[in-house]
């Protein structure tokens, strides 16, 4: 650009008020956090493809996963992602009933999730294969244990939630909030599957 | 001075007693002139009733200006911890020959050495570039605040935090023995059972947090903040280095924060990630870590080409040469800082393919760096160059940073890393770009924003003090380091019996010396130019000259920034604004939407600190406290729905009004 | 013609002070002579740039000055395709350049590969590189002769311009291997090894020292290298062969507990699966061996079973503190026969690999295949063939 304009090519201030949408960036700001979220999961997971099968002469994820118990735990939280899609529709109608009945309806199935992943880690530690036993049982528990502590601050999240939108109702603010759950919500969901698929089901083949 | 492997845990205390006060003379010396420090310092704020006014007017403040001049206190502070140390090393070395121990011990040296490096990189460096990120690009892109104001307060708190933990282990117990960053199995738990480590995962966390928190922040203000008309590619370069910065820090911090929770497993749990046996593998440790690492680097030099960028631009009177090709080479630069990690451990002996491969992607990266330079050089020529403080850091920044530029390609030849790997002459290069580049960078930016941030410039005279000094000492502290390093010393050794060393490390310890009456002439200009305020005001808001919308406002700005928004039209919004005479408008005002201080950030910051203290300490009853505490302050916190107020039009006006009668007072 | 760059030293302003002491530069050993030779070419490359580049900055900056009115001031003048190019292209082609003799000198300078000459004007004669294992210890270093059967603690004795093959690992923590004057670093970390070749050319006492920091008495791990001529590394071995007592692994459990500053000493005699043991960590009576560990676990683990097989620590050494929310640490005991365990330790020092003595194929550097070289002849573009079965290159 050698040649520069000497005309003023328009207004340099905009002198009419305008309004930054409030919250405009919550969503990409969420989205952000999200993928940073998603690389330390993504170190996880490297880490247990690289330890993976370091059994240290222990046992390896034929001898300890049941398959059916995950599988059912699988279904607690793809369900719970469905019931929440249930309570952002209803949001979105306005209906502020719907949406606590299947926030509630999504945290039952977050705590049962939970519930499954700790009776799985007791049956483990109590065998003895306790993260402490091989590489293999270290990157394990620190990938399913890192992900059920995100489970469970979703849960803790849901019922705060649920406690506003009941004080307050569906307001713009708590709707902003609702969606940003739901992201996360599903955000796990997809993890749990990368989970799901190369740890258990992997590890039984 | 042995600290017994196996203290006994109280319920109260965690395994904190008596051991923990250290039996060193030189730190009670420290710890006797801190507490009076710290006790006239309190003394004063109480006795002119400051405290109030921090409280309200800084620490809970969610202003973007205001938090960014306190990341800079911070980072200040900091520094001289960081510089003691360096000092502390420098004398060590050119004493501990011919049979002499030196004055420190390995347990006292040894963290003196870590301790050095972690606060210099995550507690100088970091904080000072995230403060000027902080201050300048909402005014660089015309906005009123970040996107998300309370969690720049908390970020800001976080780092506090961390730094404070960092500091606590000066007197409290001990620092970490490992290096900077605590490569297993040394930092685990067998080998390095006491605190140390423990203080070193815990203040990274408790700052991470805040870093990545506040990257988050400033990238999403970037995209969704930026003045009507300021497209991506009419961006300020700073803007846009900034944009690749907090795209770094986002993408590269949690892959920190991930590596140091599997380390503190393996310390506090006995996983085996890093471990020796049962399958631990100790060099994914050392991987992780600079996949972490490198990135780091750039986010630390990033923003500082943006600086040289803005300030050549502005002390020459001209245009940026190649603007375009600047955005790209940062952006190339950005994509190729993931691909070089293993040019830290060449010696790992990964094999000569893969070796290879790490040295040529270094070494590409420095096309794009080249480019820059010449980008740089390019817009002095046929230029009229005025020779202001930050023009002179940014000379100096050109003549130094190529050669740590040189020296940083040469390391990246395999074999002639094998030779110079973990050698002075590494820790000459290194040196060499970070205080040649980020530091020289950091003084330029400083020089530079001042009198936006606090309405006067520094006084020239003692900054041409400082400059000299610095620059010279620079030379005369590291040039040494690289001859030694060709003379195959390597670095973290205490004691030497090479008697021909020493007067390499007394020429060493003499540039830090230069490199101290560097500092403290900075200082004393901080004062005399506090002192002389004003005779050095900036009335105008654009004491240089300017080209981007950070000039466009007084100095230092109002609350708001801009009463209006600026529209931009072009690369150089408030030079096309001067070059079409185009003043600010006078229209009605209107309120102005703004987000509330709130003391929220403080206490949850604040609560994360002590969580970490209780678990250095194995404290558990306070660890759970502090997290719950943690947990329940930040819920508490959503429950708040009144966090903005509206600043009257009437004020708007006044303060508009005012600064119409300051520039009508200068003639402008 | 071993040292071209002695005349180089002038380059650096502030060599002359050094007085060329500079170890790095100016070294005895082949391999560090080229590596060395390597990094002055490189610095030679860049500084086609570099001098450029800061004199231009100075004359800018001079000529430019705002005082200077009769400099031209172009104020809106900011691109030139053509500049551009320039700017992009010249840095890019140095580094192309720089880039080759990366490829080159890095497959070439690989610790691993065997030497391909002894010195400039000598090259290797069919004597096979003498054996050195290295330990790094808490904090000193053990060497171990396989074939001579001594050791030595903190004193290293090789014959001169005779190539040797260190292989390194260490007992606790990570550390790096340094002769300067003899060859380039490498990390010695536990549990795991690494090979390193390098060669004396000079007779003489070298520095040798840990490059990686280890803990606590890291800066009195130092040692002599001494470069002996044939004769007197006989006479070295001779008297080690001569004194001193057996290293046997109870000997070697004592001498790996951590201590500073230690003097030189030698060792008559050296179990000769020790090394082995030590890289494998099953010094100690009854811990398994790693090798015998990823065995069992590339066959899936022990299963339930190999829960139990635990013990506790048969050595509570440095290393073992018990992490505060955990159990104490333990070790897994061996199943192996004693049998099948001298089997494995003693296959397990790789078979010598054969030289390849081709000047630009190094271990590592394949010959082009795959896609590009779908409808090649194998090794088309390189002058030699490998023999067959050469593994190498994996």
């Amino acid at each position: 650009m050698s040649t520069v304009s000497q005309h003023p090519p328009g207004d340099f201030w905009e002198v009419e008020p305008h309004h930054h949408h409030e919250g405009a960036s919550t969503g990409i700001g969420f989205w952000v956090y999200l993928m940073s979220d998603c690389l330390m999961f993504a170190v996880l997971f490297a880490v247990f493809g690289v330890l993976g099968s370091s059994y240290a002469a222990g046992p390896g994820p034929k001898d300890l996963f049941d398959l059916e118990l995950v599988a059912l735990n699988t279904a607690f939280l793809l369900l719970s992602s469905i019931t929440y899609g249930f309570a952002m529709l209803a949001m979105v109608k306005g209906r502020k009933g719907g949406t606590l009945g299947w926030l509630g309806v999504t945290l039952v199935f977050g705590l049962a999730f939970l519930a499954v992943e700790l009776y799985e880690f007791h049956h483990l530690i109590h065998l003895g294969a306790g993260p402490q036993r091989s590489a293999f049982l270290s990157a394990f528990f620190a990938l399913v244990g890192t992900h059920g502590l995100h489970v469970a601050f979703g849960c803790l999240w849901l019922v705060t939630l649920m406690i506003q939108v009941g004080q307050r109702g569906l307001i713009d603010a708590n709707r902003r909030r609702l969606s940003c759950l739901s992201m996360f919500w599903h955000f796990l969901d997809v993890i749990w599957i990368g989970v799901f698929t190369f740890v258990y089901l992997l590890g039984m083949i | 001075m042995a600290i017994p492997s196996d203290i006994p845990t109280t319920f109260l205390l965690g395994r904190l007693d008596w051991h923990a006060i250290p039996a060193d003379p030189i730190v009670w010396v420290t710890g006797v002139v801190v507490a009076i420090g710290g006790a006239w310092l309190m003394w004063m704020l109480i006795k002119h009733r400051l405290l109030g006014y921090l409280w309200h007017e800084w620490f809970t403040s969610v202003d973007h200006k205001k938090i960014g001049i306190m990341y800079v206190v911070l980072a200040l502070v900091m520094f001289v911890r960081g510089f003691a140390d360096a000092i502390m090393m420098r004398l060590q070395q050119v004493l501990a020959f011919n049979g002499s121990e030196g004055y420190l011990n390995a347990h006292h040296y040894d963290q003196i050495f870590s301790a050095h490096g972690v606060i210099m990189i995550f507690f100088v460096a970091m904080p000072f570039v995230t403060g000027l990120m902080n201050f300048v690009v909402p005014l660089q892109i015309g906005a009123r605040d970040v996107s998300f104001p309370f969690l720049n307060n908390f970020s800001f708190w976080m780092t506090v935090g961390g730094a404070v933990l960092v500091m606590m282990s000066l007197f409290v117990g001990e620092f970490a023995q490992t290096g900077w960053l605590a490569f297993p199995p040394l930092s685990g738990i067998g080998y390095s059972p006491y605190v140390g480590v423990d203080y070193y995962i815990w203040g990274l966390q408790v700052a991470g947090v805040g870093t990545t928190l506040s990257g988050i922040n400033l990238l999403v203000t970037i995209i969704k903040m930026r003045a009507p008309g300021m497209t991506m590619m009419r961006m300020p370069i700073f803007t846009w280095t900034a944009l690749c910065t907090n795209i770094l820090i986002v993408a590269s911090f949690p892959v920190l924060t991930a590596t140091l929770v599997l380390l503190s497993l393996d310390r506090y749990v006995g996983t085996n990630f890093f471990t020796n046996d049962l399958g631990g593998n100790a060099m994914m440790y050392v991987n992780l870590i600079w996949i972490w690492g490198h990135p780091e680097v750039y986010i630390l030099i990033l923003p500082l080409f943006g600086v040289y960028s803005e300030v050549v631009a502005t002390f020459t009177g001209k245009r940026l040469f190649g603007y375009t090709s600047m955005v790209y080479a940062t952006v190339c630069i950005t994509i190729l800082s993931y691909l070089v990690w293993l040019h830290h451990f060449f010696t790992m002996g990964s094999g000569a393919s893969v070796n290879s491969f790490f040295g040529i992607t270094t070494m590409i990266i420095s096309v794009p760096t080249g480019a820059k330079i010449f980008n740089w050089l390019f817009t002095m020529y046929r230029s009229r160059i005025r020779f202001e403080l930050p023009m002179m850091w940014t000379i100096a920044f050109m003549l130094t940073f190529v050669i740590g530029g040189m020296t940083g390609v040469l390391l990246a030849v395999p074999p002639a890393d094998f030779v110079l790997h973990n050698s002075l002459f590494l820790v000459a290069h290194f040196h060499n770009v970070i205080i040649g580049g980020v530091l020289f960078g950091l003084f330029a930016a400083v020089y530079y924003w001042w009198p936006k941030a606090f309405g006067f410039r520094l006084d020239p005279f003692w900054g041409k003090v400082s400059f000299w000094f610095w620059v010279v000492g620079f030379w005369v502290a590291f040039a040494p380091l690289y001859i030694l390093g060709l003379m195959g010393v390597t670095r973290r050794v205490r004691v030497f019996d090479d008697p021909s060393l020493q007067i390499w490390f007394g020429i060493a310890a003499f540039g830090a010396v230069l490199i101290a009456i560097g500092i403290a002439a900075m200082f004393i200009q901080f004062g005399v130019s506090i002192r002389n305020r004003d005779a050095l005001r900036d009335e105008t808001g654009d004491p240089w000259d300017g080209r981007t919308l950070e000039w466009a406002t007084s100095s230092p700005p109002p609350a708001y920034n801009f009463a209006f928004t600026p529209v931009s039209h072009g690369l150089d919004a408030w030079w096309d604004m001067k070059r079409f005479g185009q003043t600010r408008p006078r229209a009605t005002y209107v309120p102005i939407h703004m987000p509330k201080n709130t003391g929220a950030g403080v206490i949850i910051a604040g609560l994360a600190t002590v969580c970490g203290f209780a678990l250095v300490w194995y404290i558990w009853w306070l660890a759970a406290l502090s997290f719950a505490g943690v947990v329940i302050a930040s819920i508490v916190h959503t429950f708040n729905y009144a966090r903005d107020y509206h600043i009257p039009a009437e004020e708007v006006r006044e303060t508009e009004d005012a600064r119409d009668r300051q520039l009508a007072s200068v003639g402008a | 013609m071993t040292h071209p760059f002695k005349r180089l030293c002038w380059l650096s302003p502030l060599l002359p002070l050094a007085g060329c002491e500079a170890v790095v530069l100016r070294p005895s050993g082949d391999i560090a002579a080229r590596q060395a030779h390597l990094l002055v070419q490189s610095t030679l490359l860049m500084l086609i740039i570099i001098v450029p580049v800061m004199a231009l900055t100075v004359w800018f900056a001079w000529r430019y000055r705002a005082s200077n009115r009769k400099a031209t001031y172009n104020p809106d003048w900011d691109h030139s395709t053509k500049l551009e190019l320039v700017i992009w292209a010249i840095p890019l082609l140095i580094i192309v350049c720089l880039g080759a003799l990366t490829w080159v000198g890095t497959h070439l300078l690989d610790p691993y590969r065997p030497l391909d000459r002894i010195s400039a004007e000598t090259p290797v004669d069919n004597r096979q590189p003498l054996q050195v294992q290295v330990v790094a210890m808490d904090w000193k270093w053990l060497f171990i002769y396989p074939e001579q059967g001594v050791a030595a603690v903190n004193e290293l004795a090789v014959p001169v311009d005779r190539p040797v093959e260190f292989t390194l690992t260490s007992t606790s923590v990570m550390n790096a291997f340094y002769i300067p004057a003899m060859a380039g670093m490498i990390y010695a970390m536990p549990g795991m090894q690494t090979t390193l070749h390098g060669v004396f050319n000079e007779a003489g006492e070298y520095q040798g020292l840990a490059s990686h920091y280890s803990g606590h008495g890291f800066s009195g791990m130092r040692f002599k290298a001494r470069a002996l001529d044939d004769a007197g590394f006989d006479a070295w071995v001779a008297q080690a062969q001569a004194g001193g007592e057996a290293l046997d692994r109870a000997r070697y459990l004592n001498l790996e507990k951590p201590s500073e500053n230690v003097p030189p000493m030698t060792f008559a005699q050296v179990d000769p699966q020790l090394f082995s043991r030590v890289v494998n960590m099953c010094v100690e009576e009854g811990r398994m061996c790693m090798a015998e560990m990823m065995a069992l676990d590339a066959q899936g683990g022990l299963g339930l079973p190999g829960i139990a097989n635990v013990a506790a620590l048969s050595d509570p050494g440095r290393g073992t503190p018990r992490p505060v929310l955990g159990l104490p640490p333990f070790q897994v005991s061996g199943i192996c026969t004693v049998e099948e365990l001298d089997r494995m330790l003693a296959s397990a020092p790789a078979a010598p690999q054969p030289r390849d003595p081709s000047p630009l194929r190094g271990r590592g550097l394949d010959a082009p295949q795959g896609i590009l070289g779908l409808g090649l002849i194998p090794n088309r573009l390189t002058q030699s063939v490998p023999q067959v079965g050469a593994e190498q290159n994996l």
